[in-house]
C-alpha cells in the first residue's frame, strides 16, 4: 500500500522536501497517484478475499491447498486448513467492504477525479490542496482500521458489507471493558467508515468547487468533457447520500459502545434468552439509512467509469461523442432519481403494495438515463475509423458488460419477480456485472489511457491484451453461472455453497467454474501487475505529450504535467470532442488551440 | 505549496458564479450537515411514531439551563457576525473582541452542557435508559462535537491565524464569514434541537 | 454580498444584527412559554415547529446573508432542501404503509417481539 513511498526514496535532494513531495504532498496529481496506487492494491486485497472463499464454495469442507497461507491464517481461522464459518462471514462482509468503500470509490473519484479533473478544466490544482491531501490521508486511515478488524479478537465485521441490524449490533460485543467493546470487528468497522466517508465529503466538496470556480476562460458548461459532468454528479451524491450513514454509523457506534438500543427492537431474543436492552429501536431504520447512501453509491462507482469510456471512445473512434448534451442532461437526471430508489432492496421487509409500488416506478423511470447514456455511447461507434487500443478494448467491453449489469437489474426492481430472486446469487450476478466487467473495466481502460500522460511511457500492448482477452473471458465464467444459480433459489450467503440445500444439486457443479475461473482472473491481474510496473521504469516513451492524439485540455501540460501542471493557463475557444472535423488539417482539433493548425 | 501556484477566487469572486471558493465550498459541506442532521431527526421521528411511550422532555431534562444555552449560542452568533462586520470595517481590535466573546460562549455553553450531562448521570440516565434518552445523547452529543470543532477553527482564527490580517486582509475577512456560516449553522441546528428535545410533549406516559 | 461596504452600510448591519438577535430572543421566550401551555400533542408539535422555523430563518437570512446570496448557493440549498424532504417523508411513508398494513392504522404500538421480523432480518445475511 506504501509502495509509492518507498518507490522514490532515491529523491531526498528535492526542493518541497521528500515528505513534503512525496508523503504529504499538496499536489492534485501525486495526491491521485496516491489513491490510486493506495486503490488498486486495496482492489487486490479484496479480490485475494473472496478468492479465499471460492476455494471453500467449490470445495466445502476440503483443507485448503496451499500450506503457507493456512499457517499464515493460524489455526482459529483456519481449523485443520479448512475455512471455520466465521471467518468465511468475515471474508465476505470485508470484501464487500473493500471494493467499493476503499478500493472503486477511491480510484474512480480520488484518483482520478483528483488527477483529471483540474487538468481537464485547466485549472493549475484543487481548489483547497491542502484539504485534498488530508482527504487521502483520512481515507488511508480509515483503511487502516478497516484492516486492523481482521486483529482483534473475534476478527473483522461478520454481518455483510450491509451491516444489516440488529444482527451487526449483537455480533461480538465484546466484554464489560469499554476498550474491549471498541477492538471488535463491527465496531472497527464502523469507525472505519467514519473516516471514509469524512474523507469522501471532503473530498467530493473539494471536486466541486474546482469545477464550479476553476475553470478555465472559455470553458463554458457546454464545453466540458463529459468525464467532468460525471465528476460533478458523483461529487454532489457523495455530499447528500453519505451523510445519512455516517449518522446511522453513529447510532449504531451508540448501541454497541453505549448501550443504546436505535436498531433493537423490544423484546429481541437471542438464544433464548431475552437481551437486557431498553429496546423501542427499529431494525429497519438502518436499512433505511444505509440504502439512502447504498443505492446513489451504485451510481457514485458507476458515472465516473461512464465518463471515462466517453473520453476513451471518442479519442479512439476518431469523431465527437455521439448526442452530448442527452449524456449531460442524462448524467444529471440519473443522479436525481438515484435518491428515490433506494427501497427496492427492502421488498422483503414486509412493504405495504402502495410503497412498493412507487419504489418500483422510480426503478424503472431510473433505467431510462441509463439506457440513453449506454445508447448514445453506442452510437459514437457508428462510422468511427476505430482504433483497437488496449484501453479502447476495455471501454468496448465495458458496453455489453455493463449492458448485462443493468438489464438484469430490471428483475430486481419489479416487487414480484424479486421475491424469488432477492438474496440469491442472482443479485451478486447482477451487481458484479455493473461493478467488475462495468466499472473496473472502465477504470482499467482509464489507466491505460492516461498512463502516459502520468508516468510518460505506455503501459506494454501485448501484456495488455494478455490482460484483457483473459480477464474478459475469466471474469464472464465466475458472474455468469450467478444468474444460474440464483434462478435456481441458490442464496447468496451459504457457507457451503449450497451442498446441504436440495434445490441447489443440480447447480452446483457450477461452483467449481465459477472458482476456476475466479483464480484464472486473479492470475490475469498478476499480468497487469507486472506491466504496470515494468512499463513505469522501462516501458515505450511516449512519443509527445499527446500521444493518442486528444483533444482535451490535460493533453496539452508538459509530460509529466509539473506543479502547477500548465506552462502557461490555457484558454478554451472549443467544445471538448472536436475529432475529424471536416475541412481540418488534421482528425483532432484541441480545446486550446485558438484556430485550426 | 510552492509560491508559482495562485489558486484564483481566494479572496474575491469569480465573476459568473459572484462567489469565492471557500463559501462554495462550506456551504457544501453544510449541505451535507443538513443531510447528517436530517437523518437524526428522521430517526427521531421514526422512532417516536412506534413507541409505545416516548418522554416528555420537559419531565426529565433541564429546560432552565438548556434557555440559558440557547441564549448563549444565539448571543454567540451575534458577536460571530459583528466580528465579521468590524472586519469589513477595518477595525482589527474590536475583531479581537467579537471574536473572543464567541469564543468564550463556546465555552460556556461546553460547561452548562456538561452540567447538564452530569446531572443526568447522577441520576442514572444514560443513552441505555430509554430510545428517547439515546437520541437525546446522540444528537446533543454530536452538536456538542460540533461546537467544539467550530471552536478549534475560532481559537486558530483568534490566534495564530490573525496574522493573515496584516497579509492578506480580504481573504482573512473572507475566513471569517465562512468560519460565521459554519457557526451560525450549528446555531441553527441548536435552535432546533432545543424544542425537538425539551420541549414537545411526549405520549403514553 | 458587495465586495465592499461604507462605513454607514456596516453601522446599518451592525444594528439590524441587534434586532435579529432580540427577535431571536423573543422567540426563544415564547418557545419556553407555549411549552407550558398545554396544547395537545399536534399542536404543540405544529407550534414549536413553526417558532423554530421562524427563528432558523432568521439565522439564516440574516447572520448567514441567505436574504442576498448568489444563485449557486440557492441551487445548491434547494437540491439539499429536496432531498432532505425526500429522506424524511419517504421513510415515513414507508414505514406508515408497513405499519397500517400488520395493523390497520398508522399509530400502532411499537413492533414487539415480531419474530417475522427478527428472523427476515437473519435471512437478509
Amino acid at each position: 500500500m506504501s509502495a509509492h513511498t518507498h518507490d522514490h526514496e532515491h529523491h531526498h535532494a528535492h526542493e518541497p522536501g521528500f515528505v513534503r513531495k512525496y508523503i504529504f504532498s499538496t499536489d492534485h496529481k501525486w495526491i491521485g497517484i496516491q489513491y490510486g496506487v493506495t486503490a488498486l492494491a486495496f482492489l487486490f486485497f479484496g479480490f485475494c478475499l473472496v478468492m479465499l472463499m471460492r476455494w471453500q464454495l467449490a470445495y466445502p469442507g476440503k483443507a485448503f491447498p496451499i500450506a503457507f497461507i493456512n499457517h499464515l491464517l493460524g489455526e482459529a481461522r483456519m481449523p485443520g486448513g479448512v475455512m471455520a464459518p466465521e471467518f468465511y462471514n468475515q471474508l465476505g462482509a470485508m470484501h464487500g467492504t473493500i471494493m467499493v468503500f476503499l478500493g472503486v470509490v477511491p480510484l474512480a473519484v480520488g484518483a482520478f477525479g483528483n488527477y483529471l479533473v483540474p487538468l481537464q478544466v485547466g485549472a493549475q490544482d484543487m481548489a483547497f490542496p491542502k484539504l485534498n491531501m488530508s482527504s487521502y490521508w483520512v481515507y488511508f486511515v480509515g483503511g487502516v482500521v478497516m484492516l486492523g478488524a481482521f486483529f482483534v479478537p473475534g476478527g473483522a465485521a461478520q454481518s455483510g458489507w450491509t451491516s444489516y441490524a440488529p444482527l451487526s449490533n449483537i455480533t461480538v460485543p465484546g466484554g464489560a471493558e469499554f476498550l474491549s467493546r471498541i477492538l471488535t470487528g463491527q465496531t472497527m468497522w464502523l469507525l472505519g467508515m467514519v473516516f471514509l466517508i469524512t474523507s469522501s465529503l471532503l473530498g467530493s466538496v473539494n471536486i466541486i468547487v474546482t469545477i464550479v470556480q476553476l475553470r478555465a476562460k472559455g470553458l463554458t458548461w457546454m464545453r466540458l468533457p463529459f468525464f467532468i459532468w460525471a465528476q460533478l454528479v458523483t461529487s454532489f451524491l457523495l455530499v447528500l447520500a453519505f451523510p445519512p450513514l455516517e449518522a446511522a454509523g453513529v447510532m449504531q457506534l451508540m448501541d454497541r459502545l453505549f448501550g443504546s438500543s436505535f436498531f433493537l427492537p423490544s423484546g429481541l431474543v437471542i438464544s433464548g434468552k431475552e437481551l437486557a436492552v431498553s429496546g423501542g429501536g427499529s431494525a429497519l431504520l438502518w436499512q433505511h439509512l444505509f440504502w439512502f447512501l447504498a443505492h446513489p453509491e451504485v451510481y457514485v462507482l458507476i458515472l465516473p467509469a461512464l465518463g471515462i469510456v466517453g473520453e476513451v471512445i471518442a479519442n479512439n473512434t476518431r469523431k465527437p461523442l455521439w448526442g452530448y448534451k442527452s449524456l449531460v442532461y442524462a448524467a444529471i437526471f440519473l443522479g436525481f432519481m438515484s435518491f428515490v430508489v433506494w427501497a427496492h432492496h427492502m421488498f422483503l421487509t414486509g412493504m405495504g403494495t402502495t410503497i412498493n409500488a412507487f419504489f418500483q416506478t422510480t426503478t424503472m423511470i431510473i433505467s431510462v438515463p441509463s439506457i440513453v447514456i449506454l445508447t448514445a455511447l453506442i452510437l459514437s461507434l457508428w462510422g468511427g475509423s476505430i482504433r483497437f487500443t488496449v484501453p479502447m478494448l476495455f471501454a468496448l467491453a465495458f458496453l455489453p458488460m455493463f449492458g448485462i449489469g443493468g438489464l438484469t437489474g430490471l428483475p430486481l426492481g419489479l416487487a414480484t419477480s424479486d421475491i424469488h430472486l432477492h438474496d440469491t446469487y442472482y443479485v451478486i450476478g447482477h451487481f458484479h456485472y455493473v461493478v467488475a466487467p462495468g466499472t473496473l473495466f472502465a477504470l482499467f481502460a482509464g489507466i491505460y489511457f492516461w498512463f502516459p500522460k502520468a508516468s510518460g511511457r505506455k503501459l506494454n500492448e501485448t501484456l495488455g491484451k494478455i490482460h484483457f482477452w483473459v480477464s474478459l473471458i475469466a471474469i464472464n465464467g465466475v458472474f455468469m453461472p450467478m444468474f444460474i444459480q440464483g434462478m435456481a433459489g441458490v442464496s447468496r450467503r451459504l457457507y457451503d455453497g449450497g451442498t446441504t440445500y436440495l434445490h441447489a444439486q443440480d447447480v452446483l457443479m457450477l461452483n467449481k467454474v465459477m472458482s476456476h475461473s475466479a483464480w484464472l482472473l486473479g492470475a490475469a491481474q498478476l499480468v497487469f501487475i507486472v506491466n504496470f510496473f515494468w512499463s513505469i521504469w522501462a516501458g515505450k516513451k511516449a512519443e509527445n505529450d499527446n500521444p493518442w492524439e486528444a483533444t482535451t485540455l490535460e493533453w496539452a501540460t508538459p509530460t509529466p504535467p509539473p506543479h502547477g501542471n500548465f506552462t502557461q493557463i490555457p484558454e478554451v475557444y472549443r467544445g471538448p470532442y472536436e475529432y475529424s472535423v471536416p475541412g481540418a488539417k488534421r482528425d483532432f482539433t484541441p480545446q486550446h488551440l485558438p484556430q485550426e493548425v | 505549496m510552492s509560491a508559482d501556484i495562485v489558486i484564483p477566487y481566494n479572496d474575491t469572486d469569480r465573476p459568473d458564479t459572484g462567489l469565492y471558493n471557500a463559501k462554495l465550498g462550506v456551504w457544501l459541506f453544510l449541505a451535507s450537515e443538513v443531510m447528517l442532521f436530517g437523518a437524526l431527526f428522521s430517526t427521531y421521528i421514526l422512532l417516536r411514531v412506534g413507541a409505545v411511550k416516548w418522554e416528555h422532555g420537559a419531565d426529565i431534562l433541564n429546560i432552565p439551563l438548556a434557555t440559558l444555552n440557547t441564549m448563549v449560542l444565539i448571543g454567540s452568533s451575534v458577536t460571530m457576525v459583528l466580528s465579521w462586520a468590524a472586519l469589513k470595517a477595518k477595525n482589527f481590535p474590536r475583531y479581537r473582541l467579537c471574536m473572543g466573546l464567541t469564543f468564550l460562549a463556546g465555552i460556556g455553553f461546553l460547561i452548562i452542557k456538561t452540567i447538564e450531562y452530569k446531572a443526568k448521570f447522577e441520576h442514572g440516565l444514560s443513552p441505555a435508559t430509554s430510545t428517547f434518552m439515546a437520541i437525546y445523547f446522540t444528537m446533543t452529543g454530536l452538536h456538542a462535537l460540533h461546537v467544539i470543532g467550530g471552536m478549534i477553527v475560532n481559537g486558530y482564527l483568534l490566534g495564530p491565524g490573525a496574522k493573515m490580517w496584516h497579509t492578506e486582509p480580504r481573504r482573512f475577512t473572507n475566513r471569517i464569514e465562512v468560519a460565521g456560516l459554519y457557526w451560525h449553522f450549528v446555531d441553527l441546528v441548536w435552535i432546533f434541537l432545543f424544542p425537538t428535545l425539551y420541549l414537545l410533549p411526549g405520549k403514553g406516559m | 454580498m458587495s465586495a465592499d461596504h461604507h462605513p454607514e452600510a456596516i453601522k446599518k448591519q451592525v444594528s439590524l444584527y441587534w434586532k435579529v438577535f432580540g427577535a431571536l430572543t423573543i422567540g426563544t421566550i415564547i418557545t419556553v412559554a407555549i411549552a407550558n401551555v398545554h396544547l395537545g400533542i399536534l399542536l404543540g408539535i405544529a407550534v414549536a415547529l413553526v417558532v423554530a422555523l421562524v427563528k432558523g430563518s432568521l439565522v439564516a437570512g440574516y447572520f448567514m446573508h441567505l436574504f442576498h446570496e448568489v444563485k449557486w448557493i440557492y441551487g445548491v440549498l434547494l437540491l439539499t432542501a429536496v432531498f432532505f424532504v425526500v429522506l424524511i417523508a419517504l421513510v415515513m411513508w414507508t414505514t406508515a404503509d408497513q405499519q397500517g398494513r400488520h395493523s390497520g392504522t398508522f399509530a400502532v404500538p411499537q413492533r414487539h417481539v415480531e419474530p417475522h421480523h427478527a428472523t427476515e432480518a437473519a435471512e437478509a445475511h
